[in-house]
Parts: C-alpha cells; structure tokens; sequence
C-alpha cells in the first residue's frame, strides 16, 4: 500500500487542483452560514422567553425580525448542505468507497438532528400567528439541541479524518473490523466539537449584536437597539474567554495527536526542544522563515508549559507525508489570524464585562461600538480561518496517515470540473448576493417602519410604548439599573 | 441486516419521491402557470402550500445519500462515478431551486420574483429529471463498480424515459395535492384548474408506462421482468388500482382521500421497483450483499435510525398535522412591522 501510495503522491491527477477548490469554495460558502443554523434559534429564543415572560413588545418585535431572517437564511443554508453531500460523492467517491462505512455514521446522526431541526423550525417560523404563544415557544425549544446534535455528526466525521480509528488495515489498507463507536469517539472529537460550538455561538452573537452596533453609532440609541445588541453580545461576551480556553485546549490536543500538524500551524521546520514562536512569517521549502515576529521558546511554552517541550518539526517526516511550506505557511496565518482576533475580543468582552459590573450599562465610547460592529465580521473571518487551519493543515491527507487527498479524487475529467466549479461559483454569488439583498431590504423597511411609528409616536410620553426603562440616555443611577440588570439576566440565566 | 438496510433505503426513496415529489409538482405547475397576472392565483396557492415543508421534505434526498454511503460505500462510489454529470446538474438545480424559492416570498419587486421564480420553477422541471435519469441508468445495468462517466450511462432511452416518468409523477402529485390545498384556503376556482391538471398528468404517466414497456424490454431486461411477474408485478398492480382510485376520486371530487391514494400509488412504484432489482444493487453485477459495508457499522445504523424515527416521526406527524390543519401561517409584515419602500412591486 505504501508504494502504490507514494506513486500517487508523486502524479499528481490533474482533477485534483479544480477537485479541491470546487469543495474548498462550497464548504467555505456554506460555513459562513453555519454559525446562524446552530446559534440564531438560541439567540432568538432567549428574546422570545424574554418577550413572553416580561410581555415586553419591543423583545418580541426583535424575535421575530430574527426569525423573518432566519427563515431564509436556513432555507439557503439547507440548499448548500445539500450540494455538500452530493459532492462528497462527485469529487471524493474514493473516500466514501472505502470509508463510508467506518466514519459515515456521524453524517447519519447528523441527517436525522438536520431533519428534526427542519421540522421544528418550520414549525416556529410558521406558528408565530396561529399557536399559543408559549406552545410555539415551547415547540422550538429543542431546536437548539437539534443543532448541537448535528453539530455532533459533522465533527464526528470530520474528527475521524484527523485522527482516524475504530478499524483495521488489512493488506490492501481496506478498513476491517470496524468498531463504530471508537470510529466517532476519535481523540479529536472533544476538543474539536467544545470548540466549533462554541466558536457558532459566538459568531452569531456578535453579527447580530453588531448591526444593532451599527445603527446605536448612526445615532438610533432606543430600546429596541439596546436590547437587540445587548442580549446577542452578552452571550458571546461571556462564552469569549471560554472560548480562548477551549481554542488552547484543541491547539493542544493537535500537538499531541497530529504532530506534523501541529508542525505547519507553528512552522516548526526540526524537532526540537526551546522552540521560538513566530507571530505570521513565511516558511521556505528548505526549512528558513522570513518576516514575521520571532518571540524565543514560547511555542515550546505554549505546547506543553515548559520551555523544554520537545516539539516535531515539519522535516521528520518524509516531504510526500507533509504540508507544502506553501501550505504550511497558509495553515499558520490561519491559525494566527483566528488566535490575534480571538484575543482581540476577549479584550472587548473584558471592556463590556468591566463596565456592566461598575455601572450596570453599555460602555459609552464611540470605539466600543465601533470594535463591537466590527466583531461579527472578524468572527466570521476566524470561522474561515479555523476550517482552513484544520482543513489545510492535514495535507496532504484526507484520512491522516491512511488515505491522500489524491488517492481519493474523483476520475472525472478536470475541464469537466473546471467547468463546473465555473457553474457553481457563478450560482453561489446570485445566490449569496440575492440572500444578502434580501437581508438588508428587510432590515430597510423594518428601520422606515419602526422611525415612521416613532414620528407618529413622537408626542406621547416613551412610557406608553415601552414598559420599562427609560427610551434616551439612562442616568447612571436608579433608572440605568433597571434595564441594565435585567438584559444580563436575560443574556447570562435563562 | 444489509437487506433490511436496503429496504429502509427503498423506503426513503419512496418517501422523497412522494414528500419531495409534491414540491417538484407544485414547481412544474408554476413554470406552466402562465405569465404575472394569469398565474398570480396558482403561484399564490403554491407559495403557500409548499412554504412550511419544502426544506423538511428535501431533507430526505440528504438522508438516501448517507445511507448509501454508510451501508453500501461501494454502490455509493460506483453511481457517482458514473452518474457524474447528471448528478452534478441535479445538485444546482437543487439549490436554484430551493433558493429561487425561499427568495422569491421576501421579495417585493416584481421582476426580481419574476428571476427567483424561474429560476425555482425551472430547476423543479430538470432536478427529478436527472436523477429520474440516473435511476433509469442504474436500473438498465449501465452502472458497474469501475464504470466512468459517460453520457451512455444517462443519455438513453430507459433513462430519458425514467426521467420524464419522474416529472409527470412529480406534476401528478403536486397537482393532487394542490386540489385539496386550493380547498384549504378557500380557493375554489383553483380546485377545478389543478383538478383538471392532475387528471392530464396522471394520463401522461399511463402514457409514459405504456411507451416504456417496449423501450425497456431489452435494455433493462432484469428489472424489466422483476416488474412484469412476481412480487413485482403484485405491487405495480396495487399501484395502478390507487392511480385508478385517485382519478376516480378526484372525478367524483371527494378530495379528501385522493391524497393518500396518489401518494400511495407513487410509494408501491418505487416498492415495485426494489423488488424488481432484488437481490441487486446494481443489475446485475452488484448484489446487496456484496456492496454491504462492515456489519458493525450496518448494526449502528440501524440502531441510529430507530432513535431518529422515535424523535423526527412524532415531530414530523406533528408539522403535518398543524400544516393541513393550517395552524400554520407566513408572519406578515404586520407581525414584523416592516413598511413598504419606494419601488415595490415594480
């Protein structure tokens, strides 16, 4: 198996480059979207407790925007998944042909969480007029575990192409003996899952707390901006510094079980103990690193708390077994791109977070909500960048150490596939493009309706259309309490 | 243990060619409805039908694909080999379509719905058709472990045949369920336009089936004979007697069980179908047996699905339930308090 494994290595398929980029451009299509598929039902849940609970209108306007977006972003988001599991098959049939059966379980698990996510969101989305209004609420609590169920599945399957068990190579490297539930249970798992549901949670907490940003800088400081910011960012504030941890946990655990891995996201060239950290710079097919901020012995520190960590360089295994350095350097901007970003936020959240306990209210600088509008944006680049890190840093494995990505690809010719990523790419930029279009005309006629209503309403004292709290500037004493304490329950308890 | 799996396949195909298929019929009926004005009134009956439960009844195809590649990774490898080009087509028109669909509700300006919805009501047309066709490839013998993509594979007589049975069945079962839909919301006239329509598809399947029996004769010759005796022939009868029942219903216009009986109808054809292709996979060089993936693994599907009917059936009956029931309603702009913008419906 080595041998024939090794030719393949060296002949490249010319489908392999289009192959690659066709799933490269769909997956990272469809993860952008994936963040609001998990998360948004929660977020729009917790405003919908709070709408029903405290009978505050302006909770339930938010819930059911959100919903009104979440209804056709979930329907896009089904249409992309769906081009995924045929792709599987159109530009992996090796793959599948010989280990669907070890590791395709989790998709199965994922398929029926996707199914039950499908049916209790259609009947949120449409129950809004008809249901009772805590029948409806109750209705669409499961959908929360439905997608962290299917989460589940998909970081099953993808955990198992990093660190593949639960069988047996035979002769021929076919799979034999297979044990399911090794084959789910990987190494990887934990820490992979702990840490993309809570990276989902995050990203759609602060996209959505960040329009709210938006619109608190463009002047619109009302209720209805203050609680549709603060119960978003508060989720994704506190879950921030548990974020960092469980990203160095998952950083860890790839030093551990994939060494060379591990080796691209730091390029590490030799093995070796005091290893310097390098922030971004660029890695050399013979080894030097250009650019970039060497800090000495830290990523030594970093892998195993002691300056005397051995860690495995790229060059202990053989060039056909590891990242390119071109590849290697990509994996490693990825990976730091998401670490400064996340870092960056923890300092946004510690900001939020200081100023909630000193004055029970938003921090009132311009530059808060300035960062925090940008935040969802950085998030969704740190999704990105975590897939890349993950995805790329496994090259040129697609089932590490058993299978190369080459090995796998499809026999379709490659103009054919060129031809069809052409397809795609112009499909996904209507589609993508039209989905966007729609978002922010929804959120056109909401913001005209809402500053119609507030002119109709401008004579009448903000009591009368807003139960509690005051609608301008709070004082910082008793009246700024109110609110503020509330929203933090709302974010934090419920 | 891999031929009850193979069932539960047979099964869900049964249930996307029936969930899935209403939704591709209810899209056919759209792209035949006519210009802006004329086809206002169906397009709305369509819109409104289909909006609660088109992603759960797509949902299904997700789940005949993971099934494939988890109990039968060699079947699964072989058809997208194959198959590549129409299976290719099949996935954007999948998502064309869904997203035509889900962006033409929120749109206001008329030539923008007018994009969303070709684009929705096209793709309704071409998507069961590939995979209709792909059907019909792997049903002639034209799919082998090792087989490349070729267009003799898909572009063939019992192919296109399958194909075009696919899409008048589809047209068929939307339009059958549009009937009671149009009674549903008090749409009286729309009664007798879908009524009407679903008679002309369903003679359109006789029609197709009656062509198909000599185009088929020699080149699917195995599933050919599986369909015209046995168990086979058992199930195509019982099909026939409830197309029959649903053209007598609707004629007699009691809706209430024609939908049943047409979704009946479609689910023993695909039964039959499975019967006919015992104990193959791929006539006649694959069986069940030999495409089986690791026993454990088909063990743990099992198991996995029995779970998931215990939580999704319930869920699923349920969301029927309130959607014929019609508890179930688009929120308006009213509810969300959106205000019209300069422009709309333009």
């Amino acid at each position: 198996m080595l041998s024939t494994a090794a030719q393949l290595a060296n002949s490249t398929p010319p489908q392999l480059l289009p192959a690659r980029q066709l799933m490269a451009f769909t997956l990272a299509s469809h993860i952008l979207l994936v963040p609001f598929g998990v998360a948004l039902p929660f977020i729009t849940l917790l405003m919908h407790h709070r709408a029903l609970r405290r009978n505050d209108p302006v909770a339930l306007t938010l819930a059911r925007r959100w919903s009104a977006v979440m209804a056709v972003q979930f329907a896009v988001g089904v249409v992309t998944g769906t081009v995924l599991s045929f792709e599987f098959g159109l530009l992996w049939p090796g793959m599948m042909g010989r280990w669907g059966d070890v590791f395709g379980l989790g998709f199965g698990i994922e398929a029926w969480a996707f199914f039950l996510e499908a049916v209790l969101i259609a009947i949120y989305l449409y129950g809004w007029r008809r249901l009772k209004p805590w029948t409806h609420f109750w209705l669409a609590v499961p959908l929360p575990l439905a997608a962290l169920m299917g989460a589940f599945g998909i970081i099953a399957a993808n955990s198992w192409m990093n660190t593949p068990q639960g069988f047996r190579p035979d002769a021929q490297g076919n799979p034999v003996d297979v044990d399911v539930r090794q084959a789910i249970f990987t190494p990887m798992f934990g820490p992979e899952y702990w840490h993309f549901v809570v990276a989902m949670l995050l990203t759609a907490g602060y996209v959505v707390a960040g329009v709210y940003a938006v619109g608190w800088l463009r002047g619109r400081r009302d209720r209805y901006h203050r609680l549709g910011f603060t119960v978003p960012f508060t989720v994704a504030a506190i879950l921030t510094p548990v974020q960092f941890m469980l990203g160095d946990s998952a950083a860890r655990a790839v030093f551990h079980k994939q060494p060379i891995k591990f080796a691209a996201m730091e390029i590490v060239w030799k093995t070796d103990t005091h290893v310097p950290e390098y922030m971004f710079g660029r890695l050399h097919p013979d080894g030097t690193i250009s650019g970039g901020v060497k800090i000495p012995q830290l990523d030594s520190i970093l892998a195993g708390l002691s300056p005397d960590t051995k860690v495995t360089g790229l060059s202990s295994v053989a060039a056909s077994d590891r990242p390119t350095a071109t590849q290697a350097t990509i994996a490693h901007w990825a990976f730091d791109i998401m670490v400064t970003i996340g870092s960056v936020l923890i300092l946004l959240a510690l900001w939020y977070g200081w100023c909630w306990l000193r004055r029970r209210d938003l921090p009132r600088s311009r530059w808060f909500f300035r960062c925090a509008a940008i935040a969802g944006v950085a998030c969704l680049v740190t999704v990105e960048c975590g897939w890349i890190t993950t995805e790329v840093g496994r090259q040129p494995w697609i089932v590490y150490h058993h299978m190369r990505v080459s090995e796998a690809v499809t026999g379709t010719r490659a103009a054919s596939l060129w031809a069809m990523l052409g397809i795609v790419m112009a499909v996904y930029v209507a589609v993508f493009g039209s989905f966007l279009a729609v978002v922010l005309k929804m959120r056109t006629r909401w913001r005209i309706a809402d500053e119609g209503s507030a002119a109709a309403r401008a004579d009448l004292p903000p009591e009368t259309d807003t139960p509690y709290g005051p609608r301008s500037e709070p004082e910082p004493s008793t009246t700024g309490a109110e609110p503020g304490g509330s929203d933090r329950t709302a974010g934090g308890a419920s | 243990m891999a031929d009850f799996i193979a069932w539960v396949m047979v099964l869900a195909i049964a249930a996307y060619a029936c969930a899935g298929g209403t939704d591709y019929g209810a899209g056919f009926w759209d792209l035949l409805a006519g210009g802006a004005e004329r086809g206002k009134r169906p397009r709305w009956l369509i819109d409104h039908a289909m909006a609660p439960v088109w992603e759960v009844n797509n949902v299904w195809l997700i789940f005949i694909l993971v099934i494939m590649w988890t109990g039968f990774p060699t079947m699964f490898q072989a058809v997208f080999s194959a198959m590549w080009l129409p299976l290719a087509l099949a996935a954007v028109g999948l998502v064309l379509r869904g997203a035509g669909f889900a962006l033409r509700k929120p749109t206001r300006r008329l030539a923008q719905q007018r994009v969303f919805g070709a684009a929705f009501a096209i793709a309704s047309l071409l998507t069961p058709f590939f995979l209709g066709a792909v059907l019909g490839g792997i049903a002639s013998g034209r799919v082998k472990v090792g087989t490349t993509a070729s267009a003799d594979a898909w572009a063939n007589g019992t192919s296109v045949l399958v194909g075009l049975l696919a899409i008048a069945a589809t047209a068929f079962l939307g339009a059958v369920f549009l009937c009671s839909d149009a009674l549903r919301f008090g749409a009286d006239d729309l009664v007798a336009y879908f009524r009407l329509r679903a008679l002309i598809a369903f003679a359109a399947v006789v029609v197709l089936a009656l062509i198909g029996l000599p185009v088929t004769h020699d080149d699917a010759r195995y599933v050919w004979d599986g369909l015209t005796g046995g168990l086979g022939l058992l199930l195509i009868i019982l099909a026939a007697v409830c197309g029959l029942a649903t053209v007598l219903l609707l004629w007699r216009r009691s809706y209430g069980w024609s939908r049943h009986t047409s979704v009946a109808s479609v689910a023993l054809v695909v039964g039959a179908w499975g019967c006919a292709q015992r104990p193959y996979l791929l006539p006649t060089s694959l069986t069940v047996a030999e495409a089986a993936g690791a026993g454990h693994t088909l063990r743990w599907l099992v198991i996995v699905t029995a779970i998931a009917i215990l939580l999704v059936g319930p869920a699923l009956v349920l969301l029927y339930r309130l959607d014929t029931m019609g508890e179930l309603e688009e929120l308006t702009d009213a509810d969300t308090r959106a205000a019209g913008t300069p422009g709309d419906h333009l």
